[in-house]
């Protein structure tokens, strides 16, 4: 497999496009700041989204035609920065603040969060009604992250202190496949993506994705690079393995319903197992252990969960809303090639 | 730090996580009755020990749905 390259995608506003075009030009040149943007609802802004991925993305991945170099422009992450402050305190809007009690047991706090997940009934839905094309719609919103999955939570790995490191790379080491490049965890969402007769190359659907799929991996990636939301990088990890295992048995039972074989459904498969695994050691020994050596962050680890689940609940509810309607829940339908 | 090579180093551990299955890692192997192996393919395995797995003896993370409790350490026993 070779490294990763994307297309810029076409712009959907001012921000895009004044990035894109930036971007299309040398790294030493000065991008103007974009001042405040006024965004009446920053999670559902398609420019702002788009333009944030844009700008994180490059950390991730190469863009054709695009200098390397543009990573660690001042001006760039100054533009950047002035996109993430009207996202940040959009999200931060969402999150009640943790109590004082919750705070004496993180591990207890994160069950009883994920325990009162706000979501709809996604997972429910797909399982037992779900068409075909809703199940392909499903898998390109999740390619978004589950083609590097992992990846943005890792940013977080030197910024920890022995315990919770210790617990985090026991994770991440799972989900790099133990090992075994085959089994890394984005290698098996390919493979799935595949079989359904997708294209599975990174980046490939970027532009179908709305800015509600687009600001669910933003915030992670804001948490894993920002260190000072090292806390909620790993709550945000801790509450996605906690709710991993349940829907995505569901997924896997989708698949079968509509008549894929076990090589399609391993990705789903392998994550009711590893997730069963994964979930003790990321409330416990990995967010417990944060919450213990940096009790200042503890709020923050509950504050990553709770910004998870609300913003999942917002991407669901996105998802069944439109095919209530009958209509695609992406940008532009997709058309699976026949496998 | 130690490793699970050092001398003195029990070979497996095996610890109950709070209301959640036993995590067992280290060198171990898992068989049936009959001592046929059951595969298992990774370094940390969770068993299930709420009984309502649909995949036993593995946990699958059904323990939250049946609001499973129990301690990490020892229940006080005899109790009272
Ligand atoms: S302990 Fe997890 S399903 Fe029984
Ligand atoms: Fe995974
Ligand atoms: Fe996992």
């Amino acid at each position: 497999m070779a490294g990763r390259l994307i297309e810029l995608p076409a712009p959907r506003g001012p921000l895009s496009e004044q990035l894109f075009e930036a971007l299309e030009g040398p790294a030493h040149a000065r991008l103007a700041s974009p001042g405040v943007p006024d965004s009446a609802d920053p999670i559902a802004d398609e420019d702002l989204q788009l333009a944030l991925y844009v700008a994180y993305e490059l950390h991730y991945t190469s863009i054709r035609g695009v200098d390397e170099r543009w990573e660690w422009s001042p001006s760039l992450l100054s533009f950047r920065g002035a996109l993430e402050r009207p996202f940040e305190e959009a999200v931060a809007e969402m999150v009640p603040p943790a109590e004082a009690a919750e705070l004496e047991s993180v591990g207890a706090a994160l069950q009883t969060i994920v325990a009162e997940d706000p979501g709809p009934p996604l997972s429910r839905y797909i399982e037992t009604q779900g068409t075909r094309g809703q199940v392909l719609e499903h898998v390109v919103h999740r390619s978004a992250y589950q083609l590097k999955e992992a990846d943005p939570h890792s940013w977080a790995i030197p910024r920890l202190s022995p315990r919770p490191k210790a617990a985090m790379l026991e994770v991440q080491f799972d989900e790099y496949g133990g090992g075994n490049a085959e089994r890394m965890h984005s290698v098996l969402f390919a493979k799935t993506m595949e079989g359904l007769g997708l294209d599975p190359e990174y980046g490939a659907y970027l532009d179908r994705l709305p800015a509600v799929t687009l600001a669910s991996v933003n915030m992670l990636t804001g948490f894993g690079l920002h260190r000072r939301r090292r806390g909620a990088a790993l709550g945000h990890l801790a509450a996605f393995e906690m709710t991993s295992s349940i829907p995505n048995r569901r997924y896997g039972n989708a698949l079968r319903r509509l008549g894929y074989s076990a090589e399609v459904t391993h990705f789903y498969d392998e994550h009711v197992e590893a997730d069963a695994v994964h979930e003790n050691i990321a409330a416990w020994d990995m967010a417990g252990g944060l919450a213990a050596d940096e009790p200042e962050v503890a709020a923050d680890i509950l504050f990553g969960a709770r910004a998870l689940l609300q913003v999942e609940a917002r991407w669901a509810s996105h998802l069944m809303a439109a095919w209530e309607e009958g209509e695609t829940s992406l940008r532009a339908p997709v058309v699976p090639v026949p496998a | 730090m130690a490793t699970n090579q050092s001398a003195g180093d029990p070979a497996v551990t095996i610890t109950p996580y709070p209301d959640g299955p036993y995590l067992v890692r280290g060198d171990f192997v898992v068989t049936d009755q009959e001592g046929n192996e059951l595969p298992t393919e990774r370094r940390t395995i969770a068993l299930c020990r709420c009984g309502k797995s649909r995949m036993r003896p593995f946990c699958d993370g059904t323990h939250k749905l049946v609001g499973f409790k129990a301690p990490s350490s020892q229940e006080p026993w005899p109790g009272d």
